[in-house]
């Protein structure tokens, strides 16, 4: 372990890249050949030989099996679901997520470093959890009086929870970044507190909203641990499409399974990138 | 912030946009009518009824979605005092289940924490081609479902899958077993340290490893007494967060453990076992224990924030 960790470590620094006393003799290094090795074997045994597994899964009965998979009521339900409230969940994600960065950035208040340490509970939270914390108060017999055990509120509510720290922690530094005399200047003008957050403010955070409401999405398209209790995983109802998969690997039933998997991947992988290019272009357009 | 130390410089602001005229167009449609200094004063009440209307809001958010919450389960936890908890968390399946997860955390830290900065140094000091492939593998476990991942899995290392038939000739267990709960683990804990350390070996450079090579020292010597110490505070929090992931993972391994009782059920395996059967108090108990673990990684987190001085954790 500690050997293969060395010149795992050690396997990019005698590349050589520049002129030194040093360099020719660094450039053979034996270390660095079996480091890159050892590290790309890693790779392949955990990560790149199952996801061909998965992808020559799918695809093994060629497109129409693969339609026929994905195109079956149950799972049409299912990804329709996840894409629809997930799509709720990150607007919400949006706009408290930005109050809340704001409010810990501009605002003081006593704990508020205790508040801005507790945001990123649900990343150290196992996601099981997060589901099982949530029906303690909001479940049937709680003390919060309401029961959204099997509803799709819940699912919601388990969706708001596991993605929460992704648009604060995003925005939280731009906004710490952000120059106030922007801001002073554009009031001093005239501009009311609403104008000034709307065309100074909002347009300098966009880049960074969007990056955290793309990672909110993709989050929230694969999530199973916080659902799977709350949910109930009723199908045509409140069942996801990480939920989907597992019954269908339950019951045997790989191959569709793969082929959703596929779907749910794809769709993570588009809106990732789509964020990032936009998120680009608008960090250009307003740097 | 008060509008009485905003109202000389908005009289200053304004003399120097006349003067030099840079925003003639905006600032005569913004530019406030006579009488100023009287609507600046009246706002000052409305930016504080907004700012403790806006503070209200994001607490009331907070608290209804995460404190509430995680504090019910604390006093639903404790609520007949110390001792029945301690008796469901000392159950020999909890036991065994709280062990098993420290050992998947023995065996898949170590292994990524490696993997992480062998990664992080190929991205930031090699020249390899397909460093961007590289950087894609790293990120794929934030786009994969945990089930997903599982799946994946079980068609390499299962009784059908790839290396099925293999395995089985050679009698080795990897579905339903340790190995591959921590396959699954590792799969899904694989980018926190990586992703930790590039930033810093990024803002590291390259000059004090080349000062180290220019004066005779062997790469094994550089790596070990000048990029390692200098890194260690962005290795050690990815450690934090690959171990917290690691520890609370269920999905992946879910798939992939087969879930028998007392063998293969790791502590969130056990909490989801113990709600279903209608023990809460079995639950509620391990549950605890994985929040408690939460909150360890949490303070840890920020200690090091104030190390590493990084922003997001002020």
């Amino acid at each position: 372990m500690s050997t293969g960790s060395a010149s795992e470590a050690l396997a990019p620094l005698p590349a050589g890249r520049r002129p030194s006393p040093a360099g020719g003799r660094l450039r053979r290094h034996g270390g660095s050949a079996l480091g890159r090795g050892l590290l790309g074997m890693y790779l392949s045994v955990l990560v790149l030989l199952p996801l061909a597994a998965l992808l020559a899964s799918a695809a093994k009965g060629g497109p129409s099996a693969f339609w026929q998979s994905v195109s079956s009521p149950e799972a049409v339900a299912a990804l329709k679901l996840t894409l629809i409230v997930s799509a709720i969940v990150v607007a919400i994600n949006a706009l408290f997520g930005t109050l809340i960065a704001w409010v810990l950035v501009r605002d003081e208040f006593p704990g508020k470093r205790i508040v801005n340490a507790l945001i990123d509970l649900p990343f150290a939270l196992p996601t099981i959890v997060a589901g099982v914390v949530l029906l303690a108060l909001y479940g049937k017999g709680g003390p919060a009086g309401v029961d959204i055990t099997f509803t799709r509120a819940a699912v919601g509510l388990a969706l708001l929870f596991v993605t929460l720290p992704f648009v604060v922690r995003s925005v939280q530094p731009v906004l710490i970044e952000l120059d106030g005399s922007m801001e002073e200047a554009a009031s001093s003008l005239g501009a009311g507190a609403w104008t000034v957050f709307r065309r100074i403010v909002l347009p300098n955070l966009a880049p960074a909203i969007l990056s955290g409401v793309a990672l909110s999405f993709a989050r929230a398209l694969g999530e199973f641990g916080s659902v799977v209790l709350i949910s109930g995983n009723l199908p045509f109802k409140t069942e996801v499409g990480a939920v989907y998969i597992f019954n269908q690997v339950e019951n045997d039933n790989v191959s569709g399974a793969a082929a959703v998997s596929v779907v749910l991947l794809v769709c993570a992988l588009v809106v990732l990138g789509a964020m990032s290019w936009l998120s680009r272009r608008m960090s250009a357009h307003v740097l | 912030m008060s509008s009485r130390a905003f109202a000389p410089l908005e009289a200053g602001a304004f003399a120097a946009t006349e003067k030099t005229g840079i925003a003639g167009d905006t600032s005569a449609r913004m530019a406030p009518p006579p009488g100023t200094r009287r609507r600046w004063t009246e706002s000052a009440g409305t930016a504080r009824t907004r700012r403790l209307g806006l503070r209200f809001v994001a607490l009331f958010y907070l608290l209804a979605l995460l404190g509430a919450p995680v504090a019910m389960i604390f006093y639903r936890t404790f609520e007949h005092g110390l001792a029945p908890a301690w008796d469901a968390i000392t159950q020999p399946n909890a036991m065994h289940a709280f062990w098993l997860s420290i050992e998947l955390v023995a065996i898949v830290v170590p292994l990524n924490t490696a993997a992480g900065i062998g990664i992080a140094l190929l991205m930031e000091r090699g020249r390899m081609r397909g460093r961007s492939l590289l950087g894609l593998i790293v990120d794929l476990p934030f786009a994969i479902s945990p089930v997903v991942v599982g799946l994946s899995l079980l068609l390499v290392y299962g009784r059908t899958g790839w290396f099925g038939n293999w395995l089985t000739a050679h009698s080795i267990q990897v579905i339903f077993s340790v190995p591959g709960m921590v396959l699954a683990t590792a799969f899904v804990s694989l980018p926190f340290v990586a992703r930790e350390t590039i930033p810093v070996l990024h803002e590291l450079g390259t000059d004090s490893e080349q000062a180290a090579a220019t004066l005779g020292a062997s790469s094994w010597q550089t790596f070990w007494r000048v990029t390692l110490p200098a890194i260690r505070w962005g290795v050690v929090y990815g450690v934090v967060l690959t171990t917290a992931r690691a520890l609370g993972e269920f999905g992946a391994v879910s798939i992939v453990s087969g879930r028998i009782e007392g063998q293969t059920q790791t502590l969130p395996l056990y909490v989801q076992d113990r709600f279903e059967n209608f023990d809460t108090t079995g639950a509620y108990a391990a549950a605890v224990v994985l929040a408690l673990l939460a909150f360890a990684t949490l303070a840890t987190m920020s200690l090091l924030a104030k190390r590493t001085s990084r922003d997001t954790l002020v």
